[in-house]
C-alpha cells in the first residue's frame, strides 16, 4: 500500500460535482482531505490516496478525465 | 541551544524536528525553518559579520546549518552597484543593482540557495542529492556537488535545448532526460523523493535551501550601511525568493541590527507567466495556476509554491507587482546593460521592466533608495536578445576601410 499526496484544481464549473466521493467508488483508492478552500468560482484541496501504486495513477488519472486539475502536493518544483 | 528550534508549518504551525521533512503531516502545508532568535541575538553583532567570511557564509548565525559551510563557500557577497546611468535615466536619484550575474560558481542566485541546501544535506548524513531543473538550479547542484563529492542527479524534460543540457554535462552529474513535458518531470521528481534517501533540493530540503534566500537581504542591508531601502524589485518564478528576502529584513529588524524596516518589497513577473503579479492586480488572496509562455524561462512556474506567501509579503510591506512583455524583457536587457555594463539574463530584464513601470506610475518616487535584484548572468540566455542587439560593422583589412567607416581623423574621434 502507498499513500500520494496531491494538490488538486477545481475549474468553476466542476465546484459542485461530488468528484471526490466519485473517486473513492470508482478506484479501490482511500481519499483523504487534508486541507481544502472551496469558493463560488474556484476551489483547491490537498488530498491524500491510498491504494496500490497503480491503483492511485489509474485515479489520478481518473481525476483529470472529470476536468481536475493535478499537481504533486509541493505545486511546481522545477526550479 | 542550538540555532535552529524546528521547521514549522506555515499553516497550522505544527513544530517537526529539523531533518529532511518539507511538508507538514497534519495539513499537508510547506514547513519553513524557526530559530532560537534569543539564543542568536546574544551572539550576532554588525562587528562580528563584517568580521566574517567574504562570502554570504559571514551570515551563518541566520542560516539553517549546524556547523560550517562545507559546500559552496564562496557563494554570495556580490557587487552592490550604485546604478548611476540608469537612475538617471529612470529618475531614480539612488538606485542600486545587487548584482548576484556575477555569483559563485555558476553566476545566479542559485548558488546561494544550493551552498545552504548541500551544506545541510551533507549535515543529515546525504551523499547524493538532485534536483528537477531546466536552468539555473540545474547548473548549481551539478556544480557544486561536483566541487563536494557528492552524487547528483539532475532530472530535465527530454526535449530541453542542448546548451542547457550541456552546461550541465560539464560538471559530470547524472542527468536524466525524462520522456515526457515539463508537468510529468514535476510529478516524477515528487515522486522520487517520496521513494528514495537523496536529498531533492528544491522538494525534501526546501525548507533549507529557501533560507539560502535570505541573504540577498542580508548583505543589500549591510552594503547600504546597514539601512533597509525605501523599495526593492524582485523578480517572482514560485515566490520564495521576495518572500525570503522579506523574511530577512524582519529578522535583521528584530536582532537589532537594523532599526527599522520601511522597505516595500515588489514583485517582477513576466505577463506569459505571472499568477502572482495578476492575482496582486486583480486584488485576490489566491492565484490562479498557468500555461507559462514567456521568453523567461527561469520565471517559467504556472503553479508557483510561495505564490500566496509572496501576495502575503508584499501585502505586508506596502509593495507592489507588475508583469512586462517578452518585449519589455528584452528592452529591460539592454537597458541594463547599456547603462551600467551589466549583462542580465531574461529574469533580469523582467526586474528592469517592472522597476521602470514601477517608477512611472509613481510608486517608487525619484528621492526612494532602490534595489533591483538581478540574479543571473545573460551568457544563460544569449537567445532572448540574438535578434535584438545588431551586428558587428565590417570593413576591409586596410586602414583607410577603417577610417572612412568610422570618419575618424588622425586625432581620433568618430562614429560609424
Amino acid at each position: 500500500m502507498a499513500n500520494m499526496r496531491f494538490h488538486i484544481r477545481f475549474p468553476e464549473e466542476k465546484i459542485k460535482e461530488p468528484i471526490i466521493y466519485q473517486i473513492g467508488h470508482e478506484f479501490r483508492v482511500v481519499t483523504n482531505v487534508r486541507r481544502a478552500d472551496v469558493r463560488e468560482t474556484t476551489g483547491w484541496m490537498d488530498i491524500e490516496l491510498t491504494g496500490d501504486t497503480a491503483e492511485i495513477e489509474r485515479a489520478v488519472e481518473g481525476l483529470k478525465t472529470k476536468g481536475v486539475l493535478v499537481d504533486p502536493i509541493e505545486l511546481n518544483v522545477v526550479g | 541551544m542550538a540555532k535552529m528550534k524546528s521547521l514549522v508549518c506555515r499553516e497550522c504551525g505544527k513544530e517537526y524536528p529539523t531533518k529532511a521533512i518539507h511538508v507538514c503531516e497534519m495539513c499537508f502545508g510547506p514547513l519553513e525553518v524557526k530559530y532560537n532568535y534569543e539564543e542568536i541575538k546574544a551572539n550576532i553583532s554588525r562587528k562580528k559579520i563584517e568580521e566574517g567570511p567574504r562570502s554570504m557564509w559571514r551570515y551563518a548565525d541566520l542560516l539553517p546549518v549546524e556547523g560550517q559551510a562545507t559546500v559552496g563557500p564562496h557563494a554570495g557577497l556580490t557587487p552592490m552597484v550604485r546604478a548611476k546611468n540608469l537612475g538617471a535615466y529612470l529618475g531614480l536619484d539612488e538606485l542600486y543593482i545587487k548584482n548576484d550575474t556575477v555569483n559563485h560558481p555558476t553566476l545566479s542566485f542559485k548558488d546561494r540557495v544550493v551552498a545552504v541546501a548541500l551544506t545541510r544535506a551533507r549535515e543529515l548524513g546525504y551523499e547524493t542529492v538532485a534536483c528537477a531543473s531546466t536552468g539555473n538550479l540545474a547548473n548549481s547542484v551539478a556544480a557544486h556537488a561536483a566541487a563536494a563529492g557528492m552524487r547528483s542527479y539532475v532530472f530535465i524534460p527530454a526535449d530541453l535545448e542542448a546548451a542547457k543540457v550541456l552546461g550541465n554535462l560539464i560538471y559530470k552529474p547524472n542527468v536524466v532526460e525524462v520522456e515526457g513535458n515539463y508537468d510529468d518531470v514535476n510529478r516524477l521528481c515528487s515522486e522520487i523523493a517520496g521513494e528514495h534517501q537523496w536529498a531533492f533540493v528544491n522538494i525534501n530540503i526546501r525548507p533549507y535551501y529557501a533560507e539560502g534566500s535570505k541573504t540577498l537581504a542580508f548583505e543589500m542591508v549591510e552594503q547600504l550601511g546597514w539601512r533597509a531601502p525605501d523599495h526593492v524589485v524582485a523578480p517572482m518564478a514560485s515566490g520564495s525568493l521576495l518572500t525570503k528576502i522579506w523574511k530577512g529584513l524582519n529578522e535583521m529588524k528584530k536582532l537589532g541590527l537594523i532599526n527599522a524596516v520601511p522597505t516595500k518589497v515588489n514583485g517582477a513577473q513576466a505577463e506569459g507567466c505571472s499568477p502572482i503579479a495578476t492575482a496582486y492586480k486583480q486584488g485576490r488572496d489566491f492565484f490562479k495556476p498557468v500555461k507559462p509562455k514567456t521568453i523567461a524561462k527561469s520565471l517559467a512556474i504556472g503553479n508557483p509554491a510561495d505564490g500566496y506567501y509572496a501576495l502575503k509579503a508584499t501585502g505586508e510591506s506596502g509593495g507592489a507587482m507588475d508583469a512586462v512583455s517578452d518585449d519589455d524583457v528584452v528592452e529591460g536587457i539592454k537597458l541594463l546593460a547599456q547603462t551600467e555594463g551589466i549583462f542580465a539574463e531574461t529574469a533580469g530584464g523582467v526586474t528592469i521592466g517592472v522597476l521602470q513601470k514601477l517608477v512611472k506610475q509613481g510608486a517608487i518616487k525619484r528621492q526612494d533608495v532602490t534595489v533591483a535584484y538581478i540574479t543571473g548572468h545573460g551568457l544563460k540566455t544569449q537567445e532572448a536578445v540574438i535578434d535584438a542587439v545588431g551586428r558587428p560593422t565590417r570593413i576591409q583589412p586596410s586602414l583607410v576601410s577603417f577610417q572612412n567607416t568610422f570618419k575618424m581623423g588622425k586625432n581620433g574621434g568618430g562614429d560609424a
